[in-house]
């Protein structure tokens, strides 16, 4: 279960947001909207740890997450605007240097599995270089499936993705809650998502 | 995390630059040509006045050797930095010191290692005598990964900064200072007979040292620059 509360985030001179309070239950999944610069990415950054909050706690299993350190960074996948995704490796070695760099390393079969699964048949040993800024994307989306992690902080997803992709990224995200997982997310798209189990909350 | 899966990371992050070292390796081999020339550059320029080039060879080829370590060390975090793996390695299960232990192991295979093997043929032009040599690699040997390790912390701080090549320069090199001194004291301590044990023990006291806290200091360097 993750808790925030009396988030405060500062930028600058300005607050960018105050007083952000909520709580994520498993198999829940919390959709962050809000205007460009309203504070979308801050918020899943600070939700991850990279940055502290101005004010405010954030809670894991009712313990604080800076004190919970690796065991925290152990359920918790955190896919930003960056995908990570190293132009000279093959997607194929991408995906599995990404999960191991994570301490989830995974065999060969298993992350061709996931390749295919995100669509990237027969794209599995060209470089990264060569591949459209969508694939690169459905590269890095892999992680969801080769990481076994509790909590997906998504920044973004469906950046460059297509109709399709879009599709199988939402059947994959409701797989994840429906297995008691946990999504927080950002999204200026619609996400075709199994209803009841959104979440709203809006930075303004 | 148990121990072993603790090792198979650091081993995992270490081919993964190796790898990319390997696909890439202009990079690599800039550094190695820039140590080469810099090098041989002393001796055409002096001229062949021997007993001048044995008691410059020393000091010349460490501070070639400080210099091209400077040149490799701006990419050993910007890269990651730009494509966002090392967010991802902040938030890994793994100790991000582990990672950044294996990084910065890596950078000296590539970039020191290849320098201590290099050092005794570039010293043949210096006219210097066999076991001279092998005090030079060996001080080299020992001296190297601690320029890893001060590098690492200095490319941390400065990561993301607006001329941060500059600034890593200006922040590590003071700190090459004991390395250089001692470096190069031992390859003269042995040409005058003094014997460069001393010399070498205190590097080693120096590479201890830097591996105890270097990881850790560039651990806290990077987690700021992420912020």
């Amino acid at each position: 279960m993750l808790e925030a509360s009396n988030l405060e985030c500062v930028r600058g001179e300005k607050s960018l947001f105050r007083g952000l309070s909520f709580r994520l239950d498993p198999g829940a999944c919390l959709l962050v909207q809000g205007a460009n610069g309203s504070g979308k990415t801050s918020l899943l950054r600070m939700l991850c740890g990279l940055s502290q909050p101005a004010q405010g706690e954030i809670r894991w299993n009712d313990e604080p997450i800076g004190k919970l350190a690796e065991n925290y960074r152990g359920e918790l996948l955190y896919c930003g605007h960056a995908g990570a995704v190293k132009d000279d490796l093959t997607a194929l070695e991408n995906a599995r240097i990404s999960a191991t760099l994570a301490g989830a390393p995974v065999d060969e079969e298993a992350a061709r599995q996931a390749l295919r699964q995100f669509g990237l048949k027969g794209r599995e040993d060209l470089p990264a270089r060569v591949l459209s800024a969508g694939q690169k994307r459905r590269v890095a989306l892999t992680r969801l499936l080769l990481e076994k992690r509790k909590l997906w902080v998504l920044d973004e997803p469906l950046t460059a993705l297509d109709k399709a992709a879009v599709a199988n990224l939402g059947g994959v995200i409701d797989a994840h809650l429906a297995g008691g997982g946990m999504a927080v997310l950002t999204s200026h798209q619609d996400l075709p998502l199994a209803a009841g189990r959104i979440e709203q909350l809006r930075l303004d | 995390m148990a121990g072993t899966s603790l090792l198979s990371a650091l081993g995992a992050v270490i081919r993964r630059d190796l790898l990319l070292a390997m696909r890439r390796k202009s990079d690599v081999l800039t550094t190695l040509f820039f140590f080469v020339i810099v090098v041989s550059l002393f001796p055409l320029g002096i001229g062949p006045e021997m007993a001048m080039l044995r008691q410059i060879a020393p000091g010349v080829l460490w501070v070639a050797a400080l210099l091209a370590t400077m040149l490799s060390l701006n990419r050993l975090f910007a890269a990651d930095h730009a494509d966002g793996t090392l967010e991802q390695m902040a938030l890994s299960a793994v100790p991000l010191g582990v990672l950044v232990t294996g990084k910065v192991v890596a950078h000296w295979l590539l970039s020191g290692l290849p320098l201590v093997l290099l050092a005794p043929v570039l010293g043949l032009q210096f006219d210097l005598a066999t076991d001279a040599l092998g005090v030079l690699a060996l001080a080299l040997l020992i001296g190297t990964p601690v320029l890893s390790l001060i590098g690492a912390v200095g490319a941390g701080l400065t990561l993301g900064v607006r001329g941060g090549g500059v600034l890593v320069s200006l922040l590590v090199l003071p700190l090459y200072v004991p390395v250089l001194i001692f470096g190069a004291g031992a390859v003269e301590a042995d040409l005058t007979g003094l014997g460069a044990t001393a010399h070498l023990s205190l590097l080693a006291a120096f590479l201890a040292l830097a591996a105890f806290f270097g990881p850790w200091a560039t651990t806290v360097a990077l987690r700021i620059a992420l912020e």
